[in-house]
């Protein structure tokens, strides 16, 4: 098994004609994800990268029975493309689309709230199940399918983390980006409840960074919840107070979310905290009892 | 994209939020004055126009009974440098300085609209206890701050403002000026797509006004599409080579050490940064040339990287995943050839095509440094640097 993604997911991609989303629509499909649909309005009826176009996202679900969605359309749009996908129903949405308001967040998380629709990201280099089929714009080639759950809050960064597993042989479940906006989607919590209930994941990596509590929370979910091992790399340990990383999220506001106080959460409820970012792959390999593998 | 104390203060104004009467900003001591003349009889107060809480300790908020006072107080802060707990170790010079009209203040109380990550939605944030103290208080006292939760659509309700009111102990004769300010200024907020939204202290004059003394407002960046009011306007805490950066699209930010850090990713910028400092030297800057790091952006970096003189060494860690290495190679390559070094570069490649990257590389005969993993990358540039600043 896996989470929010496998081979019967049926991707509908919002934004699919567009420049990013031609050119990473044509990368999962390469991947051997199935995308079978994409919504642009306006251009419902014709064909793009021979899978149908269709101008709403409910026609998407009627006439290609589309479940999952991938959004790539522009920041002034993404939010009401949130929308009209959990409109249509599709219950997994994964939105790529970097610079939402934050105040559109906050709205959508609104109109999803107590409904049952997991919507990851927005920010974020979206799903993966290795072998199986991808919704983002992650480079393919660098996973393996095995025991390990990844979410993170970074794109690059998990890239790096994936890498350095699989080249100890430690291959993922599924890898989730869960952005870096101040307001997702999903939370660490959120992904951690679906990995501890999934039967092939034996071990979580946490990717975590400055800013915010989630990586907090995550650590009481961990202790209430979780049975399965957990380990966390949090970046921006030298990041200076008060201005903004790249990420909207990266960015430490008076004292709270602060390198040291994630560290410190996260170890006292037993979570395994790797220090130096270019050990991820060998501490997850020596926790998973992995000896002895050489690097290829 | 934070905005200077006036600036708020004009918007509190368009929105019927009493400020004090104002003889607004001078840049020179000879507009005084004209703006003494404007705010009315005095005594007046003089306040530097910088972004950098707790400037009143540090003398950037003057008290003048007289324009001989106000001159004199006009004259030193003009120019002058204000260090605060808020400017992180740098300091900021005083361009320009707000003429208030001081006002008799009876009682201060802390007010705000901010959003609130966890809940996912605005909160307005107040305290009986108002002042240059919050933070402190946040800390201390954290019952005394009070929460009420907005909607993102609708912005606060009568009742909410009014529960807020009767717990901050408002007079009744104030409970109708104290509603209007409250939701003048959730509606500020949501309006302008703040992420926040400060008075403080807002006042309580003796004949029962309010009065808002100090305001801040900070504008979500990523809201600058449609906030086109603000759109235009240059940063005032970026450095220059934070917005020369900025317009070919690298997010860049000045640190203290003296090791160039040029990574593709805000998250994997930080972590390089993080390994730099674990290997015991000190980044000289967080630079993202973007997931995608294409040639021309690696070479647009690297002119950045140079331009400042702290830098003895130059890190680069690019993970290629859809950006190919042996493309990044060849625009590390272009920009080699185009921008004097001048200092050593290690080079730190992975992902797709990262052997034909690296032989490209190789084959330059440039004097860089391969790395084989982060770990590696970071000791080299350290001990390029000169170990331990």
């Amino acid at each position: 098994m896996s989470i929010l993604l496998d081979g019967n997911s049926f991707i509908a991609v919002h934004g699919f004609t567009g420049e990013a989303g031609t050119f990473h629509s044509k990368l999962c499909m390469e991947y051997g994800s199935r995308i079978v649909a994409g919504v642009t309005p306006g251009k419902g009826g014709s064909q793009h990268l021979g899978v149908p176009v269709f101008n709403t996202a409910g026609d998407a679900v009627r006439s290609a029975q589309a479940n999952v969605s991938l959004i790539f359309v522009p920041p002034p749009f993404a939010a009401d493309s949130i929308l009209e996908a959990a409109d249509a129903g599709i219950a997994v949405i994964i939105c790529v689309t970097e610079g939402i308001p934050v105040l559109d967040m906050a709205r959508v998380k609104r109109a999803l709230s107590g409904r049952s629709v997991r919507l990851i990201g927005p920010n974020c280099p979206g799903v993966i199940t290795p072998g199986a089929a991808k919704a983002g714009i992650m480079p393919g080639y660098i996973h393996k399918r095995g025991p390990i759950g990844i979410v993170s809050r970074s794109g690059t960064l998990t890239y790096e983390a994936v890498w350095q597993l699989t080249q100890k042989g430690l291959g993922q479940s599924t890898v989730v980006g869960i952005g870096g906006d101040p307001i997702a989607g999903s939370s660490f919590i959120d992904i951690l409840r679906l990995f501890e209930a999934d039967d092939e994941t034996k071990a979580v990596v946490l990717i975590g960074e400055i800013g915010g509590s989630a990586e907090e929370e995550a650590a009481e979910f961990y202790r209430k919840e979780m049975s399965k091992p957990v380990l966390a790399f949090i970046a921006g340990r030298t990041a200076p107070p008060g201005r903004r990383m790249g990420h909207a999220g990266a960015i430490i506001e008076g004292g709270s979310g602060t390198h040291d106080s994630k560290i410190e959460a996260l170890k006292r409820v037993g979570i395994r905290v790797i220090e130096n970012l270019s050990e991820i792959g060998e501490v997850t390999g020596a926790a998973m009892g992995v000896v002895g593998v050489p690097e290829n | 994209m934070k905005l200077l104390e006036y600036e708020a203060k004009e918007i509190f104004s368009r929105y019927g939020i009493p400020v004090p009467k104002t003889g607004g900003v001078i840049a020179k001591p000879a507009q005084l004055p004209a703006a003494l003349k404007r705010a009315g009889k005095g005594p007046w107060v003089l306040k530097a126009q910088v972004l950098a809480g707790g400037r009143g300790k540090a003398g950037g908020v003057r008290l003048a009974k007289t324009p001989a006072e106000a001159r004199e107080a006009a004259k030193a802060m003009l120019g002058m440098k204000i260090a605060t707990r808020q400017t992180h170790g740098s300091s900021l010079t005083v361009r320009e300085v707000l003429v208030d009209q001081a006002a008799r203040i009876e009682r201060e109380i802390y007010v705000s609209v901010a959003m609130d990550r966890r809940e996912a939605c605005p909160v307005v944030i107040a305290s009986a206890e108002g002042g240059m103290q919050i933070e402190e208080l946040a800390k201390s006292k954290p019952e005394a701050i009070l929460k009420e939760r907005l909607c993102p659509v609708r912005g606060i309700e009568p009742f909410q403002a009014r529960r807020l009111a009767f717990k901050l102990n408002i007079p009744a004769a104030g409970l109708g000026a104290f509603v209007r300010f409250l939701c003048a200024l959730a509606k500020i907020f949501i309006e302008l797509d703040a992420s926040l939204v400060e008075v403080n202290p807002l006042i309580l004059t003796p004949d029962g006004g309010l009065l808002a003394i100090d305001g801040k407002i900070v504008i979500d960046d990523n809201a600058l599409f449609r906030q086109k009011a603000f759109e235009s306007r240059k940063d005032p805490e970026a450095t220059a080579l934070e917005r020369e950066a900025k317009k070919v699209g690298i997010s860049y930010i000045g640190l203290d050490g003296s090791i160039g850090c040029m990574v593709n990713g805000a998250g994997l910028a930080m972590g390089s940064m993080d390994t730099v400092a674990l290997a015991g030297g000190m980044p000289a800057n967080f630079l993202d040339v973007g997931g995608g790091a294409s040639a021309d952006q690696v070479k647009a970096a690297f002119k950045i990287i140079l331009k400042d003189p702290k830098v003895k060494a130059v890190l680069v860690n690019i993970f290629g995943g859809i950006m190919r290495c042996d493309v990044i190679a060849q625009g590390v390559l272009a920009a080699a050839g185009k921008v004097r070094l001048g200092v050593p570069l290690i080079v730190r490649l992975e992902g797709t095509n990262v052997k034909e990257g690296k032989d490209l590389l190789r084959r330059s005969g440039l004097p860089l440094t391969l790395a084989d993993s982060l770990w590696d990358a970071a000791q080299k540039a350290v001990a390029a640097a000169g170990g331990r600043p």
